[in-house]
């Protein structure tokens, strides 16, 4: 079944429109769990309550606050906050493009396709450039209130727009001191590169399974039956740090053996 | 709704690994304990009350309107409206893999081989026994051949798809969506690639060409973060508003960041015990 479009807007290249509807590309399979009471087995809900009084607020008695340092807090009216808020807009404007190897992969966030809304020439021939280039477009555009920014990609001749987490979302890498110790062994190091040689293959995201989930679809369903889950206990391995070099030989010798 | 209500359940508040395992590639093995590399979108508001003290929440049953605490709490599974399976934990920990306290990399890819709408999620693995060594083998010989290493694992009683990729010395595991969780363009029901003539993909090339440029992370920054703070200090100088909050009333945010960044630079200095001097912290 064909997904409905959650967006339409409007990609400027330059003085180039290409009116287009976004889709969303993921679709979450993620077993849902509701809380429930114990005892009545009925689902729970959540209440507001004061931490002073304890007495019960409604949602619409709340006001939101911003969080100073030594328990002081401001105060952000309703208005105030909609006066922070993007202006409306149709436009993704293109602000650049970028090899996509600047990209750094903790900021894409959520992929969207792209349809074409009217002039699928113009769609396509986009597509179809931005493939060719082999570039990302940096893109900023106004949904519902918020603003985000996206990588804009070809793919398959279509077009993707990738949002991307902010800047700030990312706690940098950079700033942190990798493990330190003693040198590494040249020779366990030899064998580890040979290691991941040997296991090395193409990306073929279709062979993994989210077997859990199938797991967690069986067991709610042998309960609704009432039949008993099989209950299997797990232990954790200990490891011994010594050993790397003999691990590692033991495992080259494996992995060449299965090569064969 | 309900997937919220999890997250406060089983997140009391307070930075803690999520998850701690071992990696392994062939025989060898890393422990490991895993830590978000990224923190939530924006500024945290608070919501406070019309007596100006924060609000809490608090579970309530839809039915008796009784007040619960988390240990009157378990999960349900709605198979029809209204009707629910009861799954407590030891349920689910059972169907756990076996393995699922292991990451076990079978396969490593070239790095620049995965799409990027697999991407979803980034987390620091840190060493987590006293011992670093093979943590180090492993990220260095990673980040020098430009592999990623591919496995999937279960945490939180989801099971993730995961590319553990080395940075700057440093393990992460970046969660990927499984391949039938990504629709393509069929599913979506985008139209038949129609044919784009030379010159019209041409006009589109110039643009690309002429406006391509290195990276500017600024552009990724929030603005709306920004507006937001200027309005705050606005109020700040003009003394407007402000409420102040009893100390056992408050929450966790705020420190969130300094101390995943004091957490992690201790984790990841943790081999290094003979030189206590420079594990100095830093700040974001």
């Amino acid at each position: 079944m064909a997904a409905r479009a959650i967006w339409k807007g409007i990609l400027k290249f330059g003085t180039h429109d290409v009116p287009v509807k976004l889709y969303s590309a993921v679709q979450d399979h993620t077993v849902r769990f509701r809380l429930l009471h114990k005892t009545d087995k009925q689902p729970v809900k959540q209440e507001l309550v004061s931490s002073e009084s304890g007495e019960v607020v409604e949602y619409k008695e709340v006001r939101k606050a911003y969080p100073l340092e030594r328990g002081r807090f401001v105060i952000l009216e309703d208005e105030e906050l909609e006066s922070l808020e993007p202006e409306d807009s149709r436009d993704v404007e293109i602000t650049r493009f970028v090899d996509p190897d600047e990209v750094d992969h903790r900021w894409y966030e959520r992929a969207y396709f792209l349809g074409p809304d009217g002039d699928a020439k113009a769609y396509f021939a986009a597509a179809a450039a931005l493939g060719k280039k082999g570039k990302e477009g940096i893109a900023r555009w106004v949904m519902r209130d918020r603003e985000y920014a996206g990588a804009l990609r070809a793919e398959d001749g279509y077009l993707m727009l990738i949002v991307l987490r902010h800047a700030d979302e990312i706690i940098d890498a950079d700033a942190l001191k990798p493990p330190g110790g003693r040198e590494l062994q040249k020779r366990e190091v030899a064998m580890a590169e040979q290691l991941i040689e040997a296991l090395h293959g193409e990306f073929d995201p279709a062979q993994f399974k989210d077997e859990y989930r199938a797991r967690v679809v069986d067991l709610v369903e042998a309960k609704a039956h009432g039949r008993k889950p099989k209950v299997v206990a797990f232990r954790p391995k200990k490891v011994k740090e010594d050993d790397i070099a003999d691990a590692l030989q033991a495992s080259l010798a494996g992995a060449k053996r299965k090569a064969r | 709704m309900a997937a919220e209500e999890l997250e406060d359940f089983e997140q009391p508040g307070g930075l803690r690994s999520f998850w701690t395992g071992t990696i392994s590639f062939g025989l060898v093995t890393v422990p490991v304990a895993l830590y978000s590399a990224t923190r939530a979108r924006g500024t945290a508001l608070r919501m406070i009350g019309p007596d100006e003290a924060p609000v809490q929440r608090r579970y309530v049953c839809s039915k008796d309107e009784k007040v619960l605490e988390l240990d009157d709490l378990v999960r349900g599974y709605e198979i029809e409206k209204g009707k629910f399976v009861v799954v407590t934990d030891d349920e689910l920990e059972a169907i756990e893999p076996k393995k699922s306290r292991e990451i076990d990399l079978k396969l490593f890819v070239d790095l620049d081989e995965i799409d990027p709408m697999y991407f979803e999620r980034a987390y620091f693995l840190v060493p987590s026994s006293g011992t670093n060594k093979a943590y180090r083998l492993l990220a260095e010989v990673m980040e020098k051949k430009k592999q990623a290493g591919i496995a999937t694992f279960v945490m939180r009683a989801k099971e993730y798809l995961v590319a553990i990729i080395a940075e700057n010395g440093i393990l992460r595991a970046e969660t990927l969506r499984f391949a039938d969780e990504l629709r393509d363009p069929g599913d979506v029901g985008l139209p038949k690639k129609a044919k784009v003539t030379a010159a019209e993909a041409k006009k589109y090339e110039t643009w690309i060409a002429r406006h391509t440029k290195k990276l500017d992370a600024r552009e990724l920054l929030d603005d709306y973060a920004e507006r937001l703070e200027k309005l705050v200090a606005k109020k700040q100088r003009a003394k407007a508003d402000i409420v102040r909050v009893p100390e056992e009333a408050k929450e966790e945010s705020g420190g969130e960041v300094v101390d995943l960044m004091a957490v992690l630079s201790r984790s990841l200095g943790g081999g290094a015990k003979r030189k206590p001097t420079k594990r100095k912290k830093k700040s974001a």
